[in-house]
C-alpha cells in the first residue's frame, strides 16, 4: 500500500508542478512564438499520456495484489486491444510531429530581406560582423587570422574592405526587422543562444551555420554558449541589444571598417590584441573579478601566488604569464589559462596596454 | 540450432585450484561476477564524481579544490564510467554472462576462454580508464562526447596531456573486450540452446541481451574508429576531425577536417548504446514483472517484435543529437520523423508491462517495487524523449537541464532500477541466500523518490533555458536566484542518495555472508535458470543430463495446473 500512496503523490505532484513551477519559458522576445507551441502541444499530449498510464498501473496495483490461493487470469495476448493502443500511439505521435516539422521548415528558410551578421565564436568570447555599405562579406580564410587581422578577412578583396567589424562581444540589432547570423568559430564548436529568442545554433570551425529571427521586444538580451568548448564554457557571455533602427545605426557607425583596423598605429594596439584573443573572457579591465585576475591597476602591485611566494608585477612577469601561463599561478585563481605563442611586438603592446589600466 | 545428444553425456572440463576456479576462471557464472564487482566499483567512483559536481553546483565555493578544470573532468568521467564502464558491461558482461547459458539450458557460452579473456581485456580497460586520474594535468575533462577539436586542445584539462589519449586507449581497449563478449552471447544464443527451446520461447531477457549485443557489434566500431582518428589527430597531428583553428595566438597545424564527422561518428554508436543499456533493462523488466505479478507476459510476440524494430529503427535516429550541431538542417525532416516512429514499439512494450498487471495477482516483493518504479521513471524519461526528438522542439530545450533530466530519467535512473530489481531477483541463484527485505525497501524507497526529485525538477530549469555543463550560473542574469535554491536542494537529495547506496553494499555483503537461505526456487520462476540440480548452480549447470523444454517461460497462473506456475522443463503431461 505505501507504493500506491507514495506513488500516487508523485503523479499528483507531476502534474501540479506543471500549475505552479516557479521556472518557466523567458518572456519571448523574437518570433518563434512557435517553438514554444509545439513545446505546449507535446506537453498535452505527453501529459495526457503519463496520467492515464500511471492511474492505470495505481488501479492494478490496488486491484490485483496478491491474494493466497487466487490464481491470475491467463491472457497471452489481445490482438484487437495491440492494434488499437498501436493506432491510438501513432495518432499522438502525428500530433506532435506534424507541427514540429512546420515549425522546423520556418527554422531553416532563411528570410530574403534579412540584416546579415556574422556571429564568431572563440575560446571564451564572441565578436561580430556587418558586411558594410556595400552589403557583401568579404572572403575570410583561417590561416588568415592573426591578433591584427582577428576575422582572417582577405586584405586584397575589395569587398571586405568596408566590412564593419565588432570586437566587443555585444551586438546592437534593430527591433522587427529579420536578422540572419552566419555563424562561424575560430577555435572548438561553440553554440549561438538567446534565451529569449528561443534560437540556438552550434559554430563549428571550418565551416558555417545559419541561424535567423526577428527581434520584436526592446531590451538587451544575453547570448549564452551552449556548447561546451573548454574551461570557461560557463563564462562565454554576449549581449544583444534591440534598438530602434536609428539608434541601431547610430551604434553600428560607430564602429571601424576592416581597413581601418588594418592601418590603426600602434597606439591602441593593446587593447586590440587582448580583445582579438579573447583574452577579456576572463581577465576583465574594469577592476572586476572573473575567472582570473583583473588587469585594473595590477601594474606594479603585489601579486601573490599559490605558492606562496609573490612579486610585484611588471612587464616579464606578464610575458611569462602569457607564454607560459602556468609556472606562477595566482591565489585564488585556478590554473586553466591556456598558452599563448605571440611575438615580442605583441607582448610588448599587452604589457603598455596593462600599464595604462594601471595608470589612473 | 539445438544441442545435439551427443553432447550431453560429455564431461566438461573442471577448473582446478583456487586461481583457476576464482581469478581466472572460465565459468560463466565467475565471468559474470567479475564483471560485476569490476563494474560496480568503478560505478562507484562514477556516482562519487557525480557528487563533486552536485557539490560545486549547490554550494559554490564550499570547495576550493572543485575549479572549473576539475568539474568538467568530473562531468566527463561520471558519464563515461556511467555509460560505458558501468552500464554497459553490467548488463551485458554481467547479466548477460550469466543468465544466457542458465537460461537456455546451456553448459557454458560457446567459447569459455574468449569469454575469460574478454572480461580481463575489460579489466585493463578499466585500469587504463582509472589511469588516467594519476598523470600529471589528470583525466579529460571534455565532457563523454569527446567532441574535438577542444577534446584535444589545450584549454580542456588533459587535451594536450595524457587524459585524452588514456581515453581514448581505455575506450578501444573496452571495445575489443565487448567484442569478444559480444561474439560469444551471439553464438551461445543461436548454437547452445537446450532442446525445445526454440527462439520464440527464449525468455525476453535473453531476446534482449542478444539484440543488445547485435547493436554492440555494429555500433561500436564506429566509435572505435573514431577513437582511433582522434587519437591520430592528437598524435600524428593528422586532421580527420580538425579545421583551420586560431588559437593561443597563432594558427594551428590542422587544416581541412571535420569536427562534424565525429560528431556522426560518435552518435552513430552513441544511440545504439541508449538502447544496449535500455533493452537489457527492458529485459530484466519483462521477467519480474511476470514472475511477481504472478501472471503471463501480455503478448509476447509483439514484445519480440516490438524489440526487433527498436534495435533495427536506432540504427537511422542518431542525428536527433545534431539538430542543431550544424549538419545541413533539411536532415532534421528524416531524423525527427524516424525518432518519433520508435516511440511506438517502445510504447507497446510499456502498454505491454502495464496490461501484464491487469488481472494478476501482484506480489509487492523487492523486485516488483523496483518494476514499478521502473515503469513511472520510464515513463517521465520516455515522454520527455518525445519533446527532444522533435527537431524545433529541441531546439530551445537541447543543451539545457531539460537534457539532463531526460536522459538521466530514460537511461540512467530507469536502466539502475532495473538492475537493481535485477539484483535482487538473481542474488539467491548467485549465493543461495536472499537478500535482506527490509533493508531493501528502505533502499529502493530513497533511490526512487531522490532520484525523482532530482531529476524531475531540472527539465523545469530547462524550459527557463539554464545551459548545462556550467561550471557556474552567476555569470547570467536570466537565470534567478531560485535556480540556485534548486541546485542546492537537488545537492541535498543526490548526497541522501548516493549514501543511500551502501546500504544496498552492506546488504549485499552482509546476506552473502549471513542472509537467510534461499530455497531451490524463491520466487517461483518458470525460467530454467531455477530448475538446476543444485543451487546455487554448480560447474557445467546441468550435471548429466541437459534440460529440455517442453514451454514459453510465463506459464504463470495456467488453467488446470495446481501450482501458479509451470517451469519450461516441465511437459504437459507431469503438470498436476
Amino acid at each position: 500500500m505505501a507504493f500506491v500512496i507514495i506513488t500516487t503523490i508523485i503523479v499528483i505532484g507531476t502534474v501540479l508542478f506543471n500549475l505552479v513551477t516557479p521556472w518557466w519559458f523567458t518572456p519571448l522576445a523574437s518570433n518563434w512564438g512557435s517553438l514554444d507551441q509545439t513545446i505546449i502541444i507535446t506537453l498535452w499530449v505527453t501529459g495526457v499520456a503519463f496520467v492515464l498510464i500511471s492511474a492505470f498501473i495505481l488501479y492494478c496495483v490496488v486491484k490485483y495484489r496478491h491474494r493466497e490461493g487466487h490464481k491470475s487470469k491467463y491472457e497471452p495476448d489481445n490482438p484487437k486491444l495491440e492494434f488499437w493502443l498501436t493506432v491510438v500511439t501513432t495518432v499522438g505521435v502525428v500530433i506532435m510531429l506534424a507541427p514540429g516539422l512546420i515549425a522546423w521548415k520556418d527554422y531553416i528558410e532563411l528570410p530574403e530581406d534579412a540584416l546579415e551578421v556574422e556571429g564568431v565564436g572563440q575560446q571564451w568570447t564572441w565578436s561580430y560582423r556587418f558586411p558594410g555599405e556595400d552589403g557583401i562579406y568579404g572572403n575570410t580564410n583561417g590561416r588568415l587570422i592573426s591578433s591584427k587581422n582577428t576575422f582572417g578577412i582577405d586584405p586584397s578583396d575589395a569587398y571586405g574592405q568596408d566590412d564593419v567589424l565588432v570586437l566587443d562581444n555585444k551586438v546592437h540589432l534593430p527591433i522587427n526587422k529579420p536578422v540572419v547570423f552566419q555563424l562561424r568559430s575560430k577555435d572548438v564548436l561553440h553554440d549561438f543562444y538567446i534565451p529569449q529568442f528561443r534560437a540556438k545554433m552550434d559554430l563549428v570551425p571550418g565551416q558555417q551555420s545559419n541561424l535567423w529571427f526577428i527581434p520584436t521586444e526592446l531590451g538587451t538580451y544575453e547570448v549564452a554558449c551552449a556548447e561546451f568548448c573548454g574551461t570557461g564554457h560557463w563564462a562565454m557571455r554576449g549581449e544583444i541589444t534591440v534598438d530602434e533602427m536609428a539608434d541601431f545605426e547610430a551604434w553600428l557607425s560607430q564602429h571601424p571598417t576592416f581597413v581601418e583596423t588594418m592601418n590603426k598605429s600602434s597606439e591602441g594596439r593593446g587593447k586590440q590584441i587582448v580583445q582579438s584573443l579573447g583574452c577579456v573572457a576572463c581577465h576583465s579591465d574594469t577592476g572586476a573579478s572573473g575567472i582570473g585576475p583583473t588587469w585594473q591597476n595590477s601594474f606594479g602591485s603585489q601579486r601573490n601566488f599559490v605558492s606562496g611566494e609573490s612579486i610585484n608585477i611588471d612587464g616579464a612577469y606578464i610575458k611569462e604569464s602569457i607564454v607560459n601561463p602556468n609556472t606562477k599561478i595566482a591565489a585564488g585563481f585556478a590554473s586553466v589559462m591556456p598558452t599563448y605563442n605571440l611575438s615580442e611586438d605583441e607582448l610588448n603592446a599587452i604589457v603598455e596596454y596593462i600599464k595604462i589600466l594601471s595608470s589612473d | 540450432m539445438e544441442q545435439s545428444a551427443a553432447y550431453e553425456g560429455q564431461q566438461v572440463y573442471h577448473p582446478k585450484g583456487w586461481w583457476g576456479h576464482y581469478v581466472f576462471s572460465q565459468d560463466h557464472k565467475i565471468i559474470a561476477l567479475q564483471y560485476t564487482c569490476v563494474a560496480l566499483a568503478i560505478g562507484l567512483t562514477g556516482m562519487f564524481l557525480s557528487l563533486m559536481m552536485r557539490m560545486q553546483l549547490g554550494f559554490p565555493g564550499l570547495f576550493d579544490s572543485i575549479d572549473a578544470g576539475n568539474y568538467y573532468q568530473d562531468v566527463t568521467m561520471h558519464g563515461m564510467i556511467m555509460v560505458i564502464y558501468l552500464l554497459t558491461a553490467l548488463f551485458l558482461g554481467g547479466f548477460g554472462n550469466y543468465l544466457i547459458p542458465l537460461m537456455l539450458g546451456s553448459r557454458d557460452m560457446a567459447f569459455p576462454f574468449v569469454n575469460m579473456l574478454s572480461f580481463w581485456v575489460y579489466f585493463l580497460s578499466v585500469i587504463i580508464l582509472s589511469a588516467s586520474f594519476f598523470v600529471p594535468s589528470g583525466p579529460t575533462g571534455a565532457g563523454w562526447t569527446l567532441y574535438p577539436p577542444q577534446s584535444i586542445l589545450e584549454g580542456t584539462p588533459g587535451g594536450d596531456g595524457a587524459g585524452i589519449l588514456l581515453m581514448l586507449i581505455s575506450l578501444a581497449v573496452f571495445i575489443i573486450a565487448f567484442t569478444m563478449g559480444g561474439l560469444n552471447y551471439i553464438t551461445t544464443v543461436l548454437q547452445s540452446r537446450a532442446r525445445g527451446m526454440t527462439l520464440m520461447r527464449m525468455p525476453l531477457i535473453i531476446w534482449c541481451i542478444f539484440l543488445a549485443t547485435f547493436l554492440g557489434l555494429l555500433a561500436f566500431p564506429a566509435l572505435f574508429v573514431g577513437a582511433i582518428m582522434l587519437t591520430f589527430d592528437r598524435v600524428l597531428e593528422t586532421s580527420f576531425f580538425m579545421p583551420e583553428i586560431f588559437k593561443g595566438g597563432e594558427v594551428l597545424d590542422y587544416g581541412g577536417g571535420s569536427p562534424v564527422l565525429f560528431q556522426h561518428l560518435f552518435w552513430f554508436f552513441g544511440h545504439p548504446e541508449v538502447y544496449i543499456i535500455a533493452l537489457p533493462a527492458f529485459g530484466i523488466i519483462s521477467e519480474l514483472i511476470s514472475c511477481h505479478a504472478r501472471k503471463n507476459i501480455f503478448g509476447y510476440n509483439m514484445m519480440v517484435w516490438a524489440l526487433v524494430a527498436i534495435a533495427g529503427i536506432s540504427f537511422i535516429v542518431w542525428a536527433h543529437h545534431m539538430y542543431v550541431a550544424g549538419m545541413n538542417p533539411y536532415l532534421g525532416f528524416f531524423f525527427a520523423t524516424t525518432t518519433l516512429i520508435i516511440a511506438v514499439p517502445t510504447a507497446i512494450k510499456v502498454y505491454n508491462w502495464v496490461l501484464t498487471l491487469w488481472h494478476a495477482n501482484i506480489k509487492m516483493t523487492v523486485p516488483m517495487l523496483y518494476c514499478l518504479a521502473f515503469l513511472i521513471t520510464f515513463l517521465i524519461g520516455g515522454l520527455t524523449g518525445l519533446f527532444l526528438g522533435n527537431v524545433s522542439v529541441d531546439v530551445p530545450l537541447s543543451d539545457t537541464y531539460f537534457v539532463v533530466g531526460h536522459f538521466h530519467m530514460v537511461m540512467a535512473v530507469s536502466p539502475v532500477l532495473a538492475l537493481y530489481g535485477g539484483l535482487y531477483h538473481w542474488f539467491p541463484s548467485v549465493t543461495g541466500r536472499m537478500l535482506d527485505d527490509r533493508l531493501g525497501k528502505i533502499h529502493f524507497w530513497i533511490t526512487f523518490v531522490g532520484t525523482y526529485l532530482i531529476y524531475f525538477p531540472m527539465h523545469y530549469i530547462g524550459f527557463l533555458g539554464v545551459p548545462r555543463r556550467y561550471y557556474s550560473n552567476e555569470q547570467y542574469d536570466f537565470i534567478p536566484q531560485s535556480v540556485a535554491d534548486l541546485n542546492q536542494f537537488i545537492t541535498i537529495c543526490a548526497l541522501i542518495v548516493g549514501a543511500s547506496q551502501f546500504i544496498l553494499l552492506y546488504n549485499f555483503v552482509n546476506s552473502t555472508i549471513r542472509g537467510k537461505k534461499a530455497s531451490k526456487n524463491p520466487w517461483g520462476a518458470c525460467t530454467l535458470e531455477w530448475q538446476t540440480l543444485e543451487s546455487p548452480p554448480g560447474h557445467g549447470n546441468w550435471g548429466d543430463q541437459l534440460p529440455v523444454v517442453y514451454r514459453w517461460p510465463y506459464d504463470y497462473g495456467l488453467p488446470g495446473a495446481t501450482a501458479d506456475f509451470v517451469p519450461q522443463n516441465v511437459p504437459d503431461e507431469q503438470i498436476t
